[in-house]
């Protein structure tokens, strides 16, 4: 009798964690129908952002979304594994070790927090110095043209980047440290050197894993919603300029939501949390296909 | 010839130089990320000490232009409604992932297992949207239940995977050695298996309670906020990190001290959390 319970516990949790995530997606479906039914598959495309007119397109925040993050998981990626290749082979043990762990508490601050930091002390770094730096040395590129504001696209970069460095550094070490040490120890006795024995012997064999590290530090950037919102600028408009302010598909939900009053301005505003669904499914569609790929190409190796 | 003994030379020296060179590259690396965050954490202790006291941590936010005030009706609305969400998604999480380790049904194991890093990877915010829709808007009015609803669907990957994780992580023997003692399916699951994967189930939990101790996004069209003590989930709450992000993006400088201080205070909880967690996790591996 007990058993029969537990199992049916068990079937009934599962059902449940199902319902939930079928759930979300037909929920968000329904919420976004009002918009999708006015504007089509145009809404992808159009830059149009006015409530009052009731015209909506996506575009400003699709770009918003991928510019940001993207930038912000490239800087990250290289910074952060150079980072976890020290702590992990390199650092002596009474450095390595507190380092990774005080890493791995750094990565679980909340994003608010770094929000506040980048409104109250980044933006204005970037106003007065990191800004008009740039503007002077490298200002003919249109990348670094226009005013600067403080918050804008560079500030929202540079605080994704801080976030997500963690994510990249504590997950690649426990990665790296993964790596048995038998292999090390074979080719440093074959008269390889510390750096070679990390990048022909370490590095391939664990790339699987730091690939999968960085997978997920951007899809944290890709939903981030507060940190961003609070250093963007809010503004939804396409500029060549990372001094101008942008827009993230989070951020105008964040935003906008409990002001939107018509159906059509609601059922766009949860378009956009869809688009951000569909988003995190294809970054984690194509991650999975592309690990099948790396680690397929490993064992043939 | 001495062509070739010249290009060889200088790639031996190349080759030397990049095998000395690159450990301080990557230490410059380290030190920078470390150093980074280090300053960050600094500044936070520093302006959050500034505004820290007990009245802070007691009384109701007063009034812009009314010295002191507090955001303790945040903290005891953080308490509830990340309590109750947790009071959701440990039975529903810990019964999946035994599910997900002791099932021979594989088809459905790997359904689930697929979705739950799906879910895991869906922004805090959409999850935001669909508690809005699902609990906020057919009836009316924000809910501190709508937002532990949100944040109960946050914690439950994190827990169905850690669960599975320590459950399988138990050694075959147990639950082999309960069966031949003539123990059934199910107990062998609970009174044996169970009780050894406990605080592997436990850190998890704990790990969930941190992950979402500091999220914002699905609060704003949740739990909303407010200014009263509010027990009642039913209603409009506050919440601690709601309070920061509202305080933060306000004009007044009396409410940014506050912040700061909000966010030192959320900041040393979800480090006692991560803290606490590991230490299970390590007496886990212990016994």
């Amino acid at each position: 009798m007990a058993g029969w319970l537990f199992f049916l516990a068990m079937d009934l949790a599962c059902g449940l964690f199902l319902l939930v995530v079928g759930g979300i997606f037909l929920e968000l479906l329904a919420g976004s129908w009002p918009s999708i039914r006015a504007f089509g598959l145009s809404f992808l495309w159009t830059s149009a952002w006015d409530p009052v007119a009731g015209k909506f397109g996506a575009l400003p925040f699709i770009y918003g979304t991928l510019v940001s993050s993207l930038v912000a998981i490239a800087l990250a990626a290289g910074v952060g594994l150079l980072a976890a290749i020290y702590l992990a082979e390199f650092a002596p043990g009474w450095l390595g070790a507190p380092l990774g762990l005080l890493i791995e508490l750094l990565a679980a601050v909340p994003s608010v927090v770094y929000g506040l930091w980048g409104l109250f002390v980044l933006s204005p770094i970037v106003r007065s110095q990191i800004g008009p730096f740039l503007q002077a040395t490298l200002g003919f590129l249109p990348l670094f043209s226009g005013p600067i504001y403080g918050v804008g696209m560079l500030t929202a970069i540079l605080i994704l980047v801080l976030m997500i460095v963690p994510t990249v550094v504590a997950v690649s070490r426990d990665v790296l440290l993964a790596v048995p040490d038998i292999q090390r120890e074979s080719m440093l006795a074959l008269g390889a050197t510390r750096w070679e024995v990390t990048r022909r012997v370490v590095l391939p064999a664990a790339r699987g894993g730091i690939f999968g590290a960085c997978v997920l530090a951007l899809g944290r950037a890709v939903g981030e919603t507060i940190a961003t919102t609070m250093v963007i600028g809010n503004r939804p408009v396409i500029s060549a300029s990372l001094f101008a302010p942008g827009y993230t598909l989070a951020s105008v939900i964040a935003n906008e939501f409990t002001e939107a009053t018509t159906t059509v301005y609601l059922g766009a505003l949860t378009e956009l949390g869809l688009l951000l669904f569909v988003l995190s499914l294809i970054v984690n569609g194509l991650a999975r296909v592309l690990l099948r790929a790396l680690s397929g190409g490993l064992r043939q190796a | 010839m001495s062509g070739a003994v010249v290009h060889r030379a200088r790639s031996a020296a190349l080759w030397r130089l990049r095998s000395a060179a690159a450990p301080w590259l990557c230490a410059c690396c380290a030190a920078g990320v470390a150093g980074a965050l280090l300053l960050i954490l600094g500044y936070v202790v520093r302006e959050g000490l500034g505004a820290f006291s007990l009245s802070f941590l007691t009384e109701l936010p007063h009034p812009v232009g009314v010295a002191g005030g507090g955001v303790g009706n945040g903290i005891v609305g953080s308490l509830i409604i990340v309590g109750l969400a947790a009071l959701m998604a440990f039975p529903v999480g810990t019964l999946a992932g035994i599910f997900l380790a002791s099932s021979g049904w594989e088809t459905l194991v790997d359904l689930v297992r697929y979705l739950c890093d799906v879910l895991a990877s869906i922004p805090s915010i959409a999850i935001g949207l669909f508690a809005y829709s699902l609990l906020v808007e057919p009836f009316g009015h924000f809910s501190g239940f709508s937002a532990s609803f949100a944040f109960a669907v946050l914690m439950l990957p994190l827990i169905i995977r850690t669960s599975e994780a320590a459950m399988r992580g138990v050694s075959h023997e147990i639950r082999e050695a309960a069966i031949a003692l003539g123990a059934r399916e199910h107990v062998a699951t609970l009174r044996f298996v169970l009780p050894a994967a406990w605080p592997g189930v436990v850190t998890g939990l704990l790990l969930a309670v941190a992950r979402v101790t500091g999220e914002t996004a699905p609060l704003l069209f949740t739990a909303f906020g407010s200014q009263f003590w509010e027990l009642n989930p039913a209603n409009p709450m506050a919440e601690l990190s709601l309070q920061i992000f509202t305080y933060a993006i306000s004009p007044y400088r009396s409410w940014h001290a506050q912040a700061w201080a909000g966010a030192l205070l959320l900041i040393l909880s979800v480090f006692a959390l991560s803290v606490l967690a590991r230490l299970f996790l390590r007496r886990s591996a212990r016994s």
